[in-house]
């Protein structure tokens, strides 16, 4: 472990500043290590605060990705204290500040540098789903009852958090074989969408893998814009594709009267 | 990585890829741009700063102002229009404001049709919200979270359509072969290696300049890099001084100063106060109240706090707590989150605490109305990053149209341009030379400052020099010691390599926001009034006389920056018309 | 992105590595205790065969009581099979077992420590089987009319109406085991979840109803699985005479 110097001036000043102490995961794919750095800490503080206080005064080449400190756009995902987190909604009085706080790039993505890592995978996941495609002649009336459930899904910022925790992705590496539930979130509001008009379960089954989710719920634990995404995606969009895959009744009924 | 050498030797060292045309910037009115240019059968290439869907448009809260006409049935294009022009105290590009009225409610609709899901009357359309200067209820919304909405339609619209998308690549330079646009020089954020696009046109969609302010709602991208590309490529800037102070920012805790309080708040009912629990809107402007301008909302909580009777930490109160909890976590729920997990307040139950925030430019590159091109061959700019749409002020919603409407302006001109230009293209490899050498100078230049520094010290500038209230000494003062900021911005020294490096990425991006700061406080200093978003304390009333022309910056040949007058363009006959009708005197 | 980044092969991490400081393993181990002691208590009760009546009560691991000459085991284990599917082929309890018992994950962020095991989660067998879950729903759902009747009897005290502290019992067990059925993800996927819009304002009303009460789904789960084992402990303890039945009517 390397310490950082030039942190003296940071306790300096008339007033008592408590001071927190950061580790923070310094490297690239290659090798890497974690570095202390000591920080001041101010009224109503996040982690990303904290990192921007290292890029300013510290390390100004500590990279890390951030747009609108607003938990609004989901660039700022990390892993504070081992848990995947936005840090720009993860305030420091979480903490105890006394001790240490760790700070680490994503687990399940390659590491680009420091806090940085290549999502690339999830952009390829999200081109093979089959985009909205509307019904024909609709009149564009829908309910807002109809929309409530699908809205929820809209919500989603890609952050990753969720395809970071996922143990399938996580610690099971299935990445090509399946899709995470950033995407079972996605395809779940294209499905309920009232006036869409593609049929993917297929998709759902084969490409996207949605049998390797063991229901677990990690993704629901740590998304930041409180989707129920276990609940009201995956369990939902699991029943579908057992009426279509999995109900021996409904095959038979189906097979009788050639519905498809 | 010291002691980079630039070899000049060929072009083959470079990655390069080739594009009908090469939108940079993939917010709102770049993915529009895209997806307009690639239906019209040519090569896309979309550029931008962070990843895709990340930008600024996704912080867009409040909704899309288009005349759709569902809730208000008397709503039309006309009375937008004419909203427009009066929240913009006429000194829009009426053409612009025109086409916007008379096209935003299509590209709502368009939008729905990719698969958006905007909050539904009972009837089933598109339900709409009042908002700050709208006659009417005249905003689709989603809760509070439209611009989320509109990327990520956008988004999975553009990525089925094969554009080819670049993220986390910065542009620095525009290529020019006999004076049109030939392409464009960068370096890709990740590695720090040169990338080079021909393209046979380029479109501008960058966004604004917020970054350049202390107090400010605006993400690290915007640092006015569109508007310096196209200047320095020789375009024109034009209104650069009026930006925007969003009345409603967030001011404590220090963590979140700036981060925006959404307009739907009022626009939903929240009503304003001062320390004494006065509404102080109805001494400002009693007609509108919390629904007046912006401009006039920020001036008027910057007063009360001058003269005393502000918050505690120098702002108003805004409290909506009145409309219930249910109401309040259904029609602004990441609202009510905001200010539960990053200020411990209960929105439901009690008020904010808010304050102006730098916000939206109103200026910018200069572009024709009908096409969005600039005055470069080529050179195309929709979006923030244009000029002209929102004259002096820019009413809460016409920004998410005016990206649907200009990104789609700009997308089908531009391809039909490129299509018309067969053209091979050349690149001039001493330009390339010479872009190369402008960006790693930095790691050069030892005893340089921490570029971090140079930027604490623009902002501290900036906002208190050429904030809300400007006055001649103080914008004087602002623009001699802009001279010495340059300096020092240009001697910057950067530690590191050039992987994924934000020490570097910012000594880059600095140079373009000094550069625009001095442009907005030029214009400032012209400007011997107070109009919309522009209020000077030497002169503090509106002149007919200055409503006459727009602020015109453009690069003189010694490489200095120059302002101007350019004379308003004529209003046809009807529009003045229509505007006749209930003109009201521009108030301050 | 510019480049494609190469993955390089992971470092394998040793069971239970993490960065978390809570304790997470405190959850699933009260889950791995609590259902642990459940399945014993049943397992052993079933097989028991006797002490499962006590005046017009009857245990609900005896519900409905089938008594045929060639089945020589216990009868619980005739009703039994259908009550411990539909519960391991919750939804909830996958979870809860997932984690609990096959630390397929621990806890979140917590490494399995086995980043080389073949993983086939619910594509495979055996746990292909858990989307039959929708037809241990209709078995729970028979019984349950079978528990309710069982409900009116115990308030039959020979042929007149009173109550006893077991009635209440068996009451509440019943009531419980309907909430943990009505809240079953499955059923609501059946009465509206297959759906993309509602012409039917009765029948969104009722999915909205069963989503929301689906929320606390977990919570049904284990009050119900408590009072189930505690509605069996009760009549066996007065059927063994430990305990005496109080009548309040
Ligand atoms: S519930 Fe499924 S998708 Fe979500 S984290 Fe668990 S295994 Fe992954
Ligand atoms: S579903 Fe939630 S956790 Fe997953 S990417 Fe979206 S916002 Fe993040
Ligand atoms: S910076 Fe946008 S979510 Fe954290
Ligand atoms: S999901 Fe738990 S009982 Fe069906």
């Amino acid at each position: 472990m390397n310490k950082e110097e030039s942190q003296s001036q940071i306790s300096s000043g008339d007033k008592k500043v408590r001071i927190a102490t950061f580790k923070v995961y310094r490297g690239d794919r290659e090798k890497g290590n974690e570095v202390e750095y000591k920080v001041p800490v101010e009224e109503g503080m996040v982690v990303l605060d904290a990192i921007h206080y290292i890029q300013k005064n510290i390390s100004p080449d500590l990279a890390v990705r951030w747009n609108c400190k607003a938990a609004k756009c989901g660039s700022c995902s990390a892993e504070v204290n081992g848990k995947p987190r936005l840090m720009c909604k993860t305030r420091l009085d979480d903490f105890d500040i006394n001790e240490e706080i760790k700070v680490y790039p994503m687990k399940s993505f390659p590491i680009i540098k420091d806090l940085a890592c290549d999502v690339s995978w999830n952009y390829e996941v999200n081109k093979k789903i089959t985009p909205f495609t509307p019904k024909e002649n609709t009149t564009w009336k829908m309910n807002q009852r109809d929309i409530d459930r699908v809205q929820e899904f809209r919500k989603c910022i890609e952050c990753f958090a969720c395809q970071n925790v996922c143990h399938v992705i996580r610690e099971h590496d299935l990445k090509p074989k399946f899709a995470g539930p950033r995407f079972f979130v996605r395809v779940a509001g294209l499905e309920m969408h009232p006036l869409d008009d593609v049929d993917r379960l297929e998709a759902l089954k084969d490409d996207m893998g949605i049998g390797f989710c063991n229901i677990t719920k990690c993704c629901t634990e740590v998304c930041p814009e409180d989707i129920h995404i276990t609940d009201n995606a995956i369990i939902p969009l699991k029943e579908r594709v057992v009426d279509r895959y999995y109900d021996p009744v409904r095959m038979f009924f189906r097979k009788i009267f050639k519905k498809k | 990585m010291g002691g980079y050498k630039v070899n000049m030797s060929t072009l083959d060292r470079f990655e390069i890829h080739e594009h009908d045309v090469l939108v940079i910037g993939a917010g709102g009115a770049g993915l529009r741009a895209a997806i307009e240019a690639s239906a019209n059968g040519v090569s896309v290439g979309l550029v931008c700063k962070s990843l895709l869907g990340k930008a600024h448009t996704v912080m867009a809260e409040g909704g899309i102002a288009a005349a759709v006409g569902n809730v208000d049935k008397q709503d039309n294009w006309q009375t937008h229009f004419k909203d427009t022009m009066k929240g913009g105290k006429f000194l829009n590009n009426y053409r612009m404001a025109q086409l916007h009225a008379q096209e935003a409610p299509e590209r709502v609709l368009e939008l729905e049709r990719w698969g958006a899901l905007f909050d539904r009357t009972s009837e089933g359309t598109i339900l709409q919200r009042p908002f700050g200067g709208h006659s009417y209820k005249r905003l689709c919304h989603v809760g509070d979270r439209t611009g989320l909405e509109m990327i990520r339609t956008l988004q999975d619209k553009g990525v089925h359509m094969g554009i080819n998308v670049y993220m986390e690549c910065t542009i620095t330079r525009l290529l020019k072969e006999d004076g049109k646009i030939s392409g464009a020089f960068g370096y890709w954020r990740e590695t720090g290696r040169f990338v080079i696009f021909k393209a046979k046109a380029i479109i501008l969609a960058t966004g604004g300049v917020g970054k350049a302010y202390k107090v400010t709602s605006n993400s690290w991208e915007y640092t006015a890099d569109g508007q310096l590309l196209a200047y320095d490529a020789g375009a024109e800037l034009i209104d650069t001084e009026f930006i925007q102070f969003h009345p409603t920012g967030m001011i404590w805790p220090p963590g979140v100063i700036g981060i925006l309080v959404t307009e739907a708040v009022r626009g939903e009912g929240g009503i304003l106060r001062n320390k004494d629990g006065y509404r102080f809107m109805e001494k400002y402007d009693p007609e509108r109240m919390e629904l007046s301008t912006r401009d006039v909302v920020a001036r008027s909580i910057y007063i009360e706090n001058k003269e005393g009777r502000g918050s505690p930490h120098g702002g108003a109160f805004l409290d909506i707590s009145h409309k219930g909890a249910e109401y309040i976590k259904k029609k602004l729920p990441s609202m009510y989150h905001q200010f539960k997990e990053l200020a411990d307040v209960d929105i439901t139950t009690g008020p904010m605490e808010v304050g102006p925030t730098c916000h939206y430019s109103m200026g910018g590159v200069k572009v024709d109305a009908d096409s969005t091109a600039t005055s470069i061959p080529g050179l195309y700019a929709a979006g923030e990053v244009a000029g002209g749409m929102h004259g002096a002020n820019r009413l809460g919603g016409n920004s998410l149209s005016d990206l649907l409407v200009f990104g789609r302006r700009a997308g089908l001109y531009a391809a039909e341009y490129a299509k018309k230009n067969k053209a091979t293209l050349n690149i001039n490899e001493d330009e390339i030379a010479n872009a190369e050498k402008s960006i790693v100078v930095f790691f050069e230049q030892d005893g340089g400052e921490n570029p971090y520094t140079v930027h604490r010290d623009l902002q501290e500038l900036m906002q208190n020099k050429v904030g809300i209230f400007r006055v001649e000494d103080d914008l004087k003062f602002a623009i001699n010691e802009l001279k010495s900021l340059k300096e020092r911005a240009a001697k910057v020294k950067i530690e590191g390599s050039r992987m994924y490096n934000p020490g570097w990425h910012m000594a880059y991006d600095l140079q373009s926001m000094v550069i625009y700061s001095e442009a907005i406080a030029k214009c400032a200093l012209q400007r011997k009034e107070s109009r919309g978003a522009h209020s000077r304390l030497d002169y503090p009333n509106t002149d007919p006389e200055h409503g006459k022309w727009n602020s015109l910056v453009k690069k003189a040949n010694d490489g200095s920056l120059i302002v101007e007058k350019s004379p308003l363009p004529e209003m046809p006959g009807e529009l003045k018309q229509l505007l006749e009708d209930k003109k009201v005197a521009a108030k301050i | 992105m510019s480049t494609t980044l190469t993955e390089k092969p992971r470092k394998k991490e040793s069971f239970g590595a993490t960065q978390r400081k809570d304790l997470w393993w405190f959850e699933p181990l009260v889950y791995a205790v609590g259902f642990g002691l459940f399945i014993i208590y049943a397992t052993w009760a079933a097989f028991q065969g006797k002490h499962y009546e006590y005046g017009p009560y009857l245990s609900p691991f005896y519900s409905p009581l089938i008594t045929v000459s060639w089945w020589k085991f216990s009868p619980a284990f005739l009703i039994l099979w259908i009550p411990a599917g539909f519960r391991m082929t919750c939804y909830y309890y996958r979870k809860a077992y997932y984690r609990s018992y096959f630390m397929d994950p621990p806890a979140c962020g917590v490494s399995e420590g086995c980043s080389n095991k073949k993983y086939s989660g619910e594509t495979a067998f055996p746990f292909i089987f858990q989307n039959l879950h929708r037809y241990f729903l209709l078995g729970a759902t028979v019984l349950l009319f079978f528990l309710w009747s069982d409900v009116i009897k115990a308030f039959n005290f020979d042929g007149r109406f009173g109550v006893g502290v077991g009635s209440l019992v068996l009451l509440a067990n019943t009531f419980l085991l309907s909430m943990y059925s009505l809240t079953c993800h499955s059923f609501r996927h059946l009465i509206g979840g297959y759906k993309d819009g509602f012409k039917c304002g009765y029948q969104y009303n009722f999915y909205k109803k069963i989503s929301c009460g689906n929320e606390r789904h977990m919570f049904w789960a284990w009050v119900s699985l408590f009072m189930v084992g505690f509605a069996d402990l009760y009549v066996r303890l007065c059927s063994m005479g430990i305990w005496a039945d109080i009548r309040l009517i």
